[in-house]
């Protein structure tokens, strides 16, 4: 186990520091100069020079990569150009929207995708198996805005249960709550249906193995045999998916973020990249990435815990 | 007891087991032998209430006088594992590899007795000592994938008789194992079997197993029980027709015509393969030498992991030596990499398995023109193809079909086909007819003959079981722990093998009774 952890942090070290030199260089190949792509085309020169002094482009690159780095290891992402604040800040307040609401949809999808999959492989091929996947088809079908208003006019505007948008802030924990709870459905919903699809079909797959006949012969019935031998073998591809939400989940909720008037990190991704605010755009998207590495080494944390063929060699 | 009386099943209406009779009484090996889909796994399946949805039974699966057959799905949980224990033919996939082997023999005594896991995990422990895994080399925190698979098999058996059933059902228990390995867990079910006083009931399509394991037999076809009774008996009258085809098969030898003066086709001297790994250094190869005539038969024979296929790969191209040469017409082809297309040309291969070496999504053209990109693709590679379908026995027609199509020894066919289409020198059959049954495989064996006689082929045969390389090659080479142990004619190693390894296969081969014949 130490063995396969080491190597497992090793190579997130490693993914760290390759991304934060894309994530950096990126920036570098905008057209001209990031001072300049920042101002406009209108800007006064003097001001464009001093833009670039204050962003130290004047620096040789590879020391301002050392320090841009030495900068975010000290907690220091830099000052947003628009509203001159630390960047760091901004983003934390941002993932304090941002990260329960991932978190939430997430337990929500994983909630309804375990048992509504496994029920579907219990009853391969029978009615109760094709009502359930055809739901889960037109669940991803479905796009989620779609869902977000249809949710807000049934829960929001005619029963009048939770907010229909905003978001009061976690001084107010219960209130907070409320207001994440139908974004996080209209998030969970549609990959809740694609998890449930990828359970069933690796359920299906581990039941036709020997393994599964074996048990049976021990005495286990069908029932027993999905649940003790069969659903943990499922859930290595489960996992993976799992892991690929949980990232667009952080990120991609910008269009829920819109419908619901949440400040959270997509909203704020979206107006830093309409008002050109590269310093912003450069360190939110490397938190993003960060925390998408993050969990790609929990997945893989989770496959050794899961598989015992990972943890010795 | 358990007696099944006039046993039928039918899958989608169509009649797969046809008013089967059989006792199974305490302490009786009984054998059920026949060909693939000739009914004997469904034999085991309508008696443990496993049949597949689609499948309705008729007739009395009779346990203590109770009919299996109406008893209701929770009950026969109960008896499934208590009652009745079964084991399968392949052990590398039959156990949970994300649970320990303490785990899972303890899962049975966990369900059918109550017991705590600490109790059930006690009781495993002495299961598997009694199954020949004992402390401390066998931990009960061992994963499936750190044990090989005869060891795999004697956990599945623990598994069986952890509650001493009465009776225990096992399905081809030892056609994925090695000769030796096959003769221990054989002897472990025999042993278990009188000490326990279960009935046991060995589904096999080897009649040298069923001779020297069984008291009674069954020879079964197309769904029918064709004859029974005490297995010599049934052995040394063969009263039914179809007993008489299983055993001219099972001793079949293909005409073969001897090969002319020795030109030496494949030379291997020294050949040195090492693997690094975790724990030291292996010698897969440890200074082979060897030589293939052209026209020649040569048998490559030892127990799994002795270097037999490591050596095949390093012969086609498919593996770097570190030491020694390989020659083919007199040109080392060992010391250029990767291997030129030409002498590519020169060798092909036909695997164990016919299901899983084809593409199922292409059709039979393209499989079998697959080897042409050596050579470059021929105008005429239709007229090729259909000419070498009906070399082996297939119809040119056959070309537009897709693999599923094909029964095992059709594809084997199909497999010959491929290998044969660009004219090689020499083909490795690499336990080429292992998984057939004894008639098909016997009508493999004398296509082979065939081909060899037309077109001047040598073959080598890698197998781990001597008795089928015996009628068919020159010579036999024994490989032991990476080097070529004992040589010799097949009479020669058979009848007086010199070395403890061949002893030891020799003594493993399952031998029907001399007597008997």
């Amino acid at each position: 186990m130490l063995r396969y952890l080491s190597s497992r942090i090793l190579s997130l070290g490693l993914s760290l520091l390759v991304a934060s030199a894309l994530v950096f260089s990126v920036v570098e190949l905008v057209p001209g100069d990031p001072a300049s792509f920042m101002l406009g085309t209108g800007a006064q020169p003097e001001t464009v020079e001093a833009l670039r002094r204050q962003m130290g482009l004047d620096q040789p690159l590879p020391l301002r990569y050392a320090a841009w780095l030495g900068a975010i290891l000290q907690g220091d992402l830099g000052t947003s150009f628009t509203y001159k604040t630390p960047i760091a800040g901004m983003i934390l307040e941002r993932l304090q929207v941002s990260l329960p609401l991932a978190l939430m949809a997430l337990a929500l999808a994983v909630a309804i995708a375990l048992p509504v999959g496994t029920f579907a492989a219990a009853r391969r091929g029978k009615a109760g198996d094709g009502l359930v996947m055809g739901a889960a088809h037109v669940g991803i079908a479905l796009p989620n805005f779609w869902l977000a208003m249809l949710l807000v006019l049934v829960f929001a505007v005619r029963l009048r249960w939770l907010p229909a948008g905003g978001f009061p802030g976690w001084s107010a924990p219960a209130a907070a709550l409320r207001s994440l709870i139908l974004p996080a459905i209209a998030l969970a919903l549609p990959q809740a249906a694609i998890l449930a699809r990828v359970l069933r079909s690796a359920l299906v797959e581990t039941m036709g193995q020997d393994y599964v006949r074996t048990a049976r012969a021990k005495g286990l019935s069908a029932g027993q045999a999905l649940r003790r031998h069969a659903l943990r073998n499922a859930l290595i591809p489960v996992l993976t998916i799992l892991g690929m939400q949980f990232s667009f989940l952080l990120a991609g909720a910008i269009i829920i973020e819109n419908v619901f008037y949440l400040p959270g990190l997509g909203r704020m991704i979206f107006q830093a990249i309409t008002q050109r605010d590269l310093i912003v755009v450069q360190s939110a998207v490397l938190v993003l990435v960060a925390a998408v590495i993050a969990v790609t080494f929990l997945v893989d944390l989770a496959y050794g815990a899961v598989d015992p063929r990972l943890r010795r060699p | 007891m358990i007696r099944l009386e006039d046993l039928s099943v039918a899958i989608d209406g169509r009649p797969v087991l046809q008013g089967v009779s059989l006792d199974l009484p305490p302490g009786r090996v009984t054998g059920l032998v026949g060909e693939s889909g000739s009914g004997k796994s469904m034999t085991a399946l309508a008696i443990t209430g496993l049949l597949p949805d689609r499948a309705r039974a008729s007739g009395r699966v009779l346990l203590d006088s109770r009919n299996l057959l109406e008893t209701p799905e929770a009950a026969m949980c109960r008896i499934r594992g208590s009652r009745i224990g079964m084991i399968f033919q392949e052990p590398m996939t039959a156990l949970n590899p994300l649970m320990t082997i303490g785990d899972q023999v303890a899962e049975v005594l966990r369900l059918h007795r109550g017991l705590d896991r600490r109790t059930a995990l006690a009781q495993a422990r002495e299961r598997l000592d009694r199954v020949g895994l004992p402390q401390p080399r066998f931990p009960l925190t061992l994963y499936p994938h750190e044990l090989s698979g005869g060891q795999r098999q004697r956990v599945a058996i623990a598994m069986a008789i952890a509650l001493r059933p009465g009776l225990l059902i096992a399905d081809e228990p030892t056609t994925a194992l090695d000769v030796t390995t096959q003769a221990r867990i054989l002897d472990l079910l025999s042993g278990l079997a009188r000490d326990e006083g279960m009935a046991l009931l060995l589904i096999t399509h080897d009649l040298a197993v069923v001779a020297g394991m069984t008291d009674h037999v069954a020879v079964m076809q197309s769904g029918r029980v064709v004859e029974h009774g005490p297995t010599e008996a049934v052995f040394r009258q063969r009263r039914h027709p179809y007993t008489r085809q299983l055993f001219a098969a099972s001793r079949h030898v293909p005409a073969r015509i001897p090969p002319g003066p020795a030109t030496p086709l494949v030379q291997v001297t020294d050949a040195v393969r090492e693997y690094r790994l975790p724990g030291g250094g292996l010698r897969a190869l440890d200074g082979v030498n060897l030589t293939i005539a052209r026209g020649e038969s040569v048998g490559l024979v030892g127990e799994s992991g002795c270097g037999k296929s490591t050596l095949a790969r390093a012969i086609l191209g498919l593996d770097t030596l570190q030491g020694g040469h390989i020659r083919l017409d007199g040109q080392d082809i060992a010391a250029v990499r990767p291997m030129p297309r030409k002498a590519r040309a020169r060798m092909q291969v036909v695997f164990q398995d016919p299901f899983g070496s084809f593409d199922p999504r292409w059709r039979v053209d393209r499989l079998l023109a697959e080897p042409f990109h050596l050579t470059g693709r021929p105008p005429d590679w239709r007229d090729r193809v259909a000419t070498t379908l009906t070399e082996v026995g297939l119809d040119p027609d056959d070309a537009r079909k897709f693999i599923h199509q094909f029964s095992g020894g059709q594809r084997q066919r199909l497999a010959i086909a491929r290998a044969l289409i660009i004219r090689p020198a020499l083909i490795v059959l690499d336990e080429a007819v292992s998984a057939l049954d004894v008639r098909v495989r016997a009508q493999v064996l004398d296509l082979l003959a065939r081909l060899q006689a037309v077109h001047g082929l040598s073959y080598l045969f890698i197998s781990h079981d001597l008795s089928v390389v015996r009628g068919v090659t020159d010579r036999i080479l024994v490989m032991q722990a990476g080097r070529i142990v004992e040589e010799g004619t097949p009479d020669q190693i058979i009848d007086a093998p010199r070395h403890d390894s061949t002893k030891a296969l020799v003594a493993a081969m399952p031998k029907i009774p001399a007597g008997w014949l």
